[in-house]
């Protein structure tokens, strides 16, 4: 591109070619005033406080929208410019409510700040005055009209980067404002509530609601964090005044680009929540006593230890956390291989990515996310499948929508007509647990259409000829009677996917959360080297990890086969590596994953249970089934910050302290490491998790003691060859994506760049296997299962945010409208939802996101949890549940939850 | 008026419009012209219609429609009055001339009647000061007015629309 030079107050600077003279100025470090010119947003030149003289210009051009041009002089801060400013200034008080004293964003606010800065003290102009309500009708924040500047920004924030356009500009001349059309409230609306507008706002005129009148920028300090919520791992400030967190806004980061879901921006509200766990409970009889932490971890630790010596190592096991960070989850698996000698430590992923883990880690060499989150920008294609992204992963799901309105083609796999799906070039919606099917029919269609790429199949993979033969029987009609996918789409896919040059597929639980988990990731692991899809920028396989900390906690070895790094316990080499600086034996049998822990306990074979953060009680499959195992299990630890399900059948209950209360570091789903910070202390006496295992240890006798997470990272560090260059102060602010090796390592944005992890890629040649239970006579409908925006997993900390509960207060089943029908179902009405493993009671949702032979429940609320219903059937390898299909049967109930009589 | 509003969808023609002009965001300003010469004016029904039709956010749809002022969201008389309100005519009684209007319509201004015939508005300055106070129905401007004299014209005007309607 051209280079041009310019001169700006008397100093030259170079930049490309349409770049503006504002941010030409910028480079030098001049900051032009400006109000409607934020860096994210398109440019507008709306409010012309950037104004500028240039040599030869007629009038005062506004320098955010005036590209550079070659030999421009530009002074950026003449009389004739300050005095233009100070009229705009005075014109726009003329309207402004002088509120300084009362406002929330005095000290921040850029009109405040630029008025005192040209002298501007309030207006000669003494026109009308704009007299609007605030418009409080959402939970989260209000809108002051009267306070609007009108730079737009909000609006362009909306419709340009979240995609959604809410809110525009209405009516005219003096009357203009920005609005919902007909001022509807914006829970009416298309707005899912990011709060990405209010952080543009550059004044008072949208403020949050939740920390009003509780403090304003001089008052708190702002500490920089990672949010507790989804594997995105956007960062947040978090505002903290007389050691309580009073607010959230949002902080640049690399993975999400300044942006913030409702979660991490309004759903910080659990930390001071008055049932926080602030004592050690000890179970007596049917209620608990408060102990002290001496007594309870001296039960804890010598249960334990009395369990492991009567009835062997393999009696003990322990749950870690997604939710936990980097340096507990290692400390958690090192206490329970080190001093208890067992390998039984598994976690929540194995209910979301274990077949991720298994398959990619077979046919890669790896199982993370191949690419960068940015890197969804770069991408010809995307295949969005069984992922609804735009409310599990929100700021991915803006940039999935972003890309393709900046011309990216997108195709949407999945059971349900998604939010994507009306963005979707192409919707294939196919039956829950047909995906081997699908995914071969696209493969079939590549090869006998000679579409793949041959010089990346031979150079870099191996086992292609197998794959041809298995290939053969998917042929597009026979792939649409297993799906329900039309032939003629599976074509276009094909085609569509095969002739893009650079293609990503994202993908999520709707694909690992069945008995044939592994062979869909081996399926899609197919589809994308058939293509040469992989190792380059904007390409790959995109595992969508759904914790904060799910990516971490598997790369620090709490699994039950792996130590840190994905290094396996039966490799000698390994345990030695481990065993120098643990200073103790590495069981060599790999341990118990999460369902057979479940299994072992009710078969009386578990005895000690330590859960670290989880919620097996909701989160699992079959939880009539969990409930019995939990009973049985003669002694259980939770470590939680909540009294949740689970911990209400514990005998000891240890308070931990929550993601705001401890320095450590999460890892998101694109491999990057990042520093979590303390902004408060725990409530009570809870500790951080870290500080709880080191006292365990030290109780069982193990000598474990660190000042700081930074130095179990160290730890980590010398062990884990992918974390090997990653220390607490070369994270800094934008964190290291993994493999990390060494000090002057950069870290990796993509993987498998001119080789697999594991050398060549292998294809797997999978069959298509019906789900282990599909609708019959007696259970018709096919239940599927996933997550809502405004809530999070178990509930445990979105359900104690007033603002996320208020959106989505109660839970529900999606029916297909014509279903519903043939049912005798009203839309609303309570129904009964029944599988062979339990019943629960809800009401109907009638929609046409649905197909009519299937049904959806969100996993989220206690009081009909959709677990209860779900097949617990494993996948062979990855020993994943099906968790996204199961056989039931739906009955309406009369109003007060009697008989309704139709059937 | 709702009920009105509802029907947008007995007009076949408007259903052909939309259907001829389905995802296409860019031409939302003609879709807006036709609706109106259609049914007159632009009822909500009508734009969340052209919304899901052409594609288009509601927020932008009414967003132009509020933009410029050809477009009426609320329906609009066959004669639309104007009292002056500017300076000049506000001193020299433009609001009692207003009022009383309103008191004869039976409507506030900005209203339309409920047989269609008048829509009052209250406008500011309409460049006549010197014929203060003023009023216009539709094109043509009326000056000195006493709210007597106002009343007298406006109803010449529903009178004149009889006749045409019995011949
Ligand atoms: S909260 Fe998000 S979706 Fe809602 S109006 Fe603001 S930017 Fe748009
Ligand atoms: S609400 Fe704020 S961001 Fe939106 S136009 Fe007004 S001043 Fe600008
Ligand atoms: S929940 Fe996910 S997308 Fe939302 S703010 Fe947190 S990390 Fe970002
Ligand atoms: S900042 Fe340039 S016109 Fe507003
Ligand atoms: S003030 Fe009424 S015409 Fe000027």
């Amino acid at each position: 591109m051209k280079e041009i030079t310019i001169e700006i107050d008397g100093r030259r600077v170079t930049v490309p070619e349409g770049v503006t003279v504002f941010e030409a100025a910028l480079k030098l470090g001049i900051e032009i005033p400006h109000l409607c010119y934020h860096p994210s947003l398109p440019f507008l030149g709306a409010c012309r406080l950037c104004v500028v003289e240039i040599e030869g210009a007629r009038g005062l051009p506004a320098s955010c929208v005036t590209p550079v041009a070659a030999g421009m002089v530009v002074r950026t801060n003449t009389e004739r410019v300050r005095e233009a400013r100070r009229t705009i200034l005075d014109l726009l008080l003329a309207n402004h409510p002088l509120d300084c004293l009362t406002c929330e964003k005095a000290g921040e606010c850029r009109l405040q700040h630029y008025a005192y800065e040209y002298g501007v003290a309030s207006s000669t102009w003494q026109g009308e005055r704009k007299r609007l309500e605030p418009d409080e009708s959402n939970p989260f924040f209000v809108r002051d009209q009267e306070k609007c500047i009108l730079c737009g920004r909000c609006v362009r924030m909306c419709q340009d980067v979240q995609g959604r356009h809410a809110i525009d500009y209405v009516h005219r001349g003096f009357a203009v404002r920005v609005s919902t059309p007909y001022d509807v409230s914006l829970t009416e609306t298309s707005c899912v509530f990011c709060g990405n507008c209010v952080t543009v706002c550059p004044v008072g005129a949208l403020t949050p609601k939740m920390s009003r009148g509780r403090g304003r920028t001089w008052e708190y300090t702002k500490v920089r964090t990672v949010c507790p919520y989804c594997g995105v791992g956007c960062n947040v400030y978090l505002h903290v005044k007389d050691g309580r967190v009073i607010g959230a806004s949002a902080a640049e980061g690399p993975a999400h680009e300044g942006l913030l879901c409702v979660k991490g921006h309004f759903g910080y509200e659990f930390i001071h929540r008055p049932d926080r766990l602030r004592v050690p409970l000890i179970r007596q009889g049917k209620s608990f006593r408060e102990a002290s932490w001496e007594e309870a971890l001296s039960l804890v630790a010598g249960r334990l230890l009395e369990t492991r010596k009567r009835y062997g190592a393999s009696a003990v096991a322990a749950l870690a956390s997604a939710k936990c960070t980097n340096e507990e989850n290692y400390l958690l698996q090192k206490v329970f291989r080190a001093v208890l000698g067992t390998n039984n430590v598994d976690h929540c992923a194995r209910l979301c990515h274990a077949s991720t883990v298994v398959g990619l880690a077979a046919a890669f060499g790896s199982g993370a996310m191949t690419n960068s989150i940015r890197e969804i920008a770069e991408a010809e294609l995307l295949l969005v499948t069984g992922s609804n992204t735009t409310e599990t992963h929100p700021v991915i799901g803006t940039r999935i929508i972003r890309a393709k309105r900046a011309g990216a083609r997108l195709i949407v796999a999945d059971p349900r007509r998604i939010a994507l799906a009306e963005e979707a070039d192409l919707f294939l919606q196919l039956l829950p647990g047909s995906n081997v099917a699908l995914f071969n029919g696209l493969a079939h269609v590549i090869v006998k259409e000679k579409l793949y790429d041959a010089q990346f199949i031979a150079e870099r993979t191996e086992g292609f000829a197998e794959l041809v033969e298995a290939l053969e029987p998917y042929t597009p009609e026979y792939v649409e009677g297993i799906t329900g996918v039309p032939a003629e789409l599976i074509v276009r896919a094909a085609r569509m996917y095969a002739t893009a040059r650079r293609a990503m597929i994202l993908y999520s639980m709707g694909i690992t959360q069945h008995t044939s988990g592994t062979d869909n990731v081996l399926a899609i692991a197919n589809l994308a080297m058939l293509c040469g899809h992989v190792g380059r920028e904007g390409t790959g396989v995109n595992p969508l990890r759904g914790q904060n900390n799910v990516q971490g906690a598997c790369d620090l070895g709490a699994l039950p086969n792996v130590l840190p790094g994905y290094q396996r316990v039966d490799d000698a080499e390994v345990r030695r590596k481990f065993e120098e600086c643990w200073g103790a034996p590495v069981p060599t049998q790999p341990g118990l994953t999460v369902v057979e822990m479940m299994e072992a306990a009710a078969r009386g074979q578990l005895r000690a249970l330590y859960i670290m953060g989880e919620n097996p009680m909701l989160s699992d499959p079959d939880i009539n089934h969990v409930r019995e195992a939990l009973e049985k299990v003669e002694f259980l630890v939770v470590q939680d910050i909540f009294m949740t399900e689970t911990a209400c059948l514990a005998d000891v209950v240890l308070p931990g302290a929550c993601f705001a209360e401890k320095d450590g570091t999460f890892t998101n789903t694109e491999r990057r490491v990042q520093r979590v910070h303390k902004a408060v202390d725990p409530p009570g006496e809870a500790l951080p998790d870290w500080v709880i295992l080191c006292r365990l240890a030290q109780k069982m006798g193990y000598p474990m003691s660190y000042d700081h997470p930074r130095e179990i990272l160290e730890e980590i560090r010398r062990l884990t060859p992918i974390y090997g260059g990653i220390s607490w102060e070369r994270l800094g602010t934008d964190g290291l994506q993994w493999p990390c090796r060494d000090a002057d390592d950069p870290g990796t944005p993509y993987l498998h760049k001119d080789r697999f992890a594991r050398g060549k890629g292998k294809f797997h040649p999978v069959k298509y296997r019906p789900p282990a239970e599909l609708a019959d006579e007696e259970y018709p409908l096919l239940l599927t299962t996933g997550r809502l925006l405004y809530q999070f997993h178990t509930g445990s900390m979105s359900r104690r945010s007033q603002g996320l509960e208020a959106m989505a207060p109660e839970p529900y089943i999606e029916i297909n409208p014509r279903t519903a029908e043939v049912l005798g179902i009203g839309d609303g009405q309570l129904v009964e939802v029944a599988s062979r493993r339990g019943s629960i009671t809800l009401r109907a949702r009638l929609t046409e996101r649905v197909a009519r032979q299937v049904v959806f429940v969100p996993f989220h609320y206690a009081e009909a949890a959709a677990n209860v219903l779900t097949n617990s059937a494993l996948d062979p390898r990855a020993k994943i549940p099906e968790l996204k299909v199961c056989a039931v049967r739906v009955r309406p109930l009369g109003a007060n939850g009697s008989d309704g009589g139709g059937s | 008026m709702s009920e009105r509003n509802e029907r947008c969808w007995e007009s076949a023609e408007f259903r052909d419009l939309l259907r001829v002009h389905a995802n296409q965001p860019e031409s939302l300003i003609e879709v807006l012209q036709k609706t109106q010469d259609l049914l007159g004016y632009l009822p909500r029904p009508a734009l969340e219609a052209i919304a899901q039709a052409l594609r288009v956010p509601l927020a932008k749809v009414y967003g132009v429609a509020t933009f410029y002022s050809q477009f009426h969201l609320q329906p609009r008389g066959k004669h639309v009055i104007r009292v002056c309100l500017g300076t000049a005519c506000h001193v020299r009684g433009g609001e009692k001339i207003l009022r009383r209007l309103s008191e004869v319509l039976g409507i506030a201004p900005g209203e339309t009647t409920p047989d269609r015939k008048f829509t009052l508005q209250r406008v500011a300055c309409l460049g006549a000061c010197g014929l203060s106070p003023v009023m216009m129905v539709d094109e043509v401007t009326y000056g000195r007015l006493s709210p007597q004299r106002a009343v007298e014209l406006v109803l010449k005007y529903a009178a004149a629309d009889e006749q045409v309607a019995e011949s």
